[in-house]
């Protein structure tokens, strides 16, 4: 069925979609450590950590540097972690990320990748030490396998990223 | 990829100036959110109403998928159970002899049990449990230890109520919603168990890792009496959990106590019952003596 005979050329996608389809995904991501998923043993990767900064890579313009608070709100609300503290990590990555952009001329997908995954490991140990320092310093080990898996589940995230913001800026 | 659009500023002032104000902005991001934690460490519970807004606005999805789908964490078990399963099927039929001839024993012993506290009369009126539900999500991403149950206050919930399962103990409720709860389980490393051993009584204290551990170390600091294998009971010390409910099992000695593996897995336990505090008297009084000794710290 067609779904409209106007010409395609020159159509415009609607604003609310190319304003809120980055935020939305990075809301969903957070809220998916809801799900009963139940470990005994942090494992899951910080999917709204991984889908921010997937977005924040392909689309270094669209972000303000402050970007980091709202969300990292929202992700506090699920994550369990002390409340304030994805606000403060994701805030510093966004401020990092901002003076990173300033400086390099262009980067390619490997490099996307290298920041991402210092990202995460900053992220993450951090969170692990807002918790508990003076304890949690010891058994920094404990978090190894949700590095690697976040690290790894990078790449697959960008890419999902991608077909979205595709289909966010295609009329 | 290409490359991002050029941002430098060159010689404008207002170009600078407003890049200056979007660092400002993020900056001070930054210092909200470290104000933010330190209002949650002066105050643990300051923002639990956020997060059960969070919990009950996912609750429907995640007690509709928790059905469906049961616990997670037991879908490697099952398949690794289809391996060596007639070994197995032989193995699992003489302790079901065995179990049956345990079992006669025990209902002879709580028969008698039952006739002693009848002369001591000691018959205390606990119900067993207040309510029984799924865990129906956990921070597997944080760590923290929560996990989040599928009732809340509107079934008669109350912080600090202990929460088990059939294995042994689950955690205690940290924070109650209308039709959720959060719990805080065992092996959270802000949750320390007064607990015993099964064998002896010794008394100890069980303080969680963060992994499905727990570190145990006993009272008496010096000795260190724990070996591979011993079952650690809840001593009911504090008047919270109820005295003999299973907690964890010794799997390593350390240098001053030792580690346990918490008994009842969060992943595996397919339904947790809530019960009531063990002496709720004894909790409100050493709660109403902190309050009264917080104030005269603050008179003096």
């Amino acid at each position: 069925m067609p779904r409209s005979r106007q010409s395609r050329i020159g159509r415009q996608p609607s604003q609310l979609r190319i304003k809120l389809i980055p935020p939305v995904t990075v809301v969903i991501a957070s809220m998916i450590t809801a799900l009963p998923i139940i470990t005994d043993y942090p494992i899951l990767p910080p999917l709204g950590l991984l889908v921010i900064l997937a977005w924040r890579l392909i689309r270094p313009g669209y972000w303000p540097v402050w970007a980091g608070f709202p969300l990292g709100l929202v992700d506090d609300i699920f994550s369990g972690q002390p409340f304030g503290s994805a606000v403060f990590l994701w805030s510093v990555v966004f401020i990092l990320l901002e003076a990173i952009d300033r400086k390099a001329v262009s980067r390619d997908y490997w490099q996307d990748w290298l920041i991402a995954s210092v990202a995460i490991i900053f992220v993450l140990i951090g969170g692990m030490l807002i918790v508990d320092f003076q304890s949690n310093i010891l058994r920094l080990d404990l978090l190894l396998p949700q590095i690697l898996l976040s690290i790894l589940l990078y790449p697959f995230l960008a890419r999902l990223i991608g077909a979205i913001d595709n289909w966010r800026v295609a009329s | 990829m290409a490359p991002p659009t050029n941002r430098r500023p060159g010689f404008s002032k207002r170009a600078q100036y407003s890049i200056f104000a979007s660092y400002l902005l993020g900056i001070s991001g930054a210092i909200i959110g470290l104000l933010l934690l330190l209002v949650s460490f002066i105050d643990p519970l300051g923002f639990s109403a956020l997060r059960t807004i969070g919990a009950e606005t996912m609750a429907p999805v995640s007690r509709t998928l928790s059905n469906i789908g049961g616990a997670t964490g037991s879908a490697g078990g099952e398949i690794s159970a289809y391996f060596n399963a007639a070994s197995k099927n032989a193995a699992l039929q003489r302790e079901v002899e065995q179990n049956r001839i345990e079992i006669l024993e025990a209902r002879a012993l709580r028969q008698e049990n039952e006739r002693l506290k009848r002369l001591l009369k000691l018959d205390e009126e606990v119900p067993d449990s207040i309510a029984m539900a799924r865990l129906i999500s956990s921070t597997a991403s944080s760590s923290r230890r929560i996990a989040t149950l599928g009732v809340g206050s509107s079934s008669g919930l109350e912080i600090g109520q202990p929460v088990r399962s059939p294995e042994g103990l689950v955690g205690r409720i940290l924070e109650t919603g209308p039709t959720t709860a959060r719990v805080l389980l065992v092996s959270d490393g802000k949750n320390v168990t007064p607990v015993q051993r099964a064998s002896d009584s010794l008394p100890a204290f069980a303080t969680g890792r963060g992994d499905g551990t727990v570190d145990i170390q006993p009272i008496n600091i010096g000795t260190n009496p724990f070996k591979g294998g011993d079952l650690l009971i809840t001593s009911g010390s504090g008047g919270l959990y109820s005295p003999g409910i299973p907690v964890a099992v010794v799997i390593r000695k350390t240098e001053t106590g030792a580690i346990g593996r918490v008994l009842a897995n969060p992943a595996k336990v397919s339904h947790a019952i809530v019960q009531p505090i063990f002496q709720a008297e004894t909790v409100r009084q050493i709660d109403r003596d902190a309050v009264i000794g917080a104030e005269e710290e603050t008179d003096e």
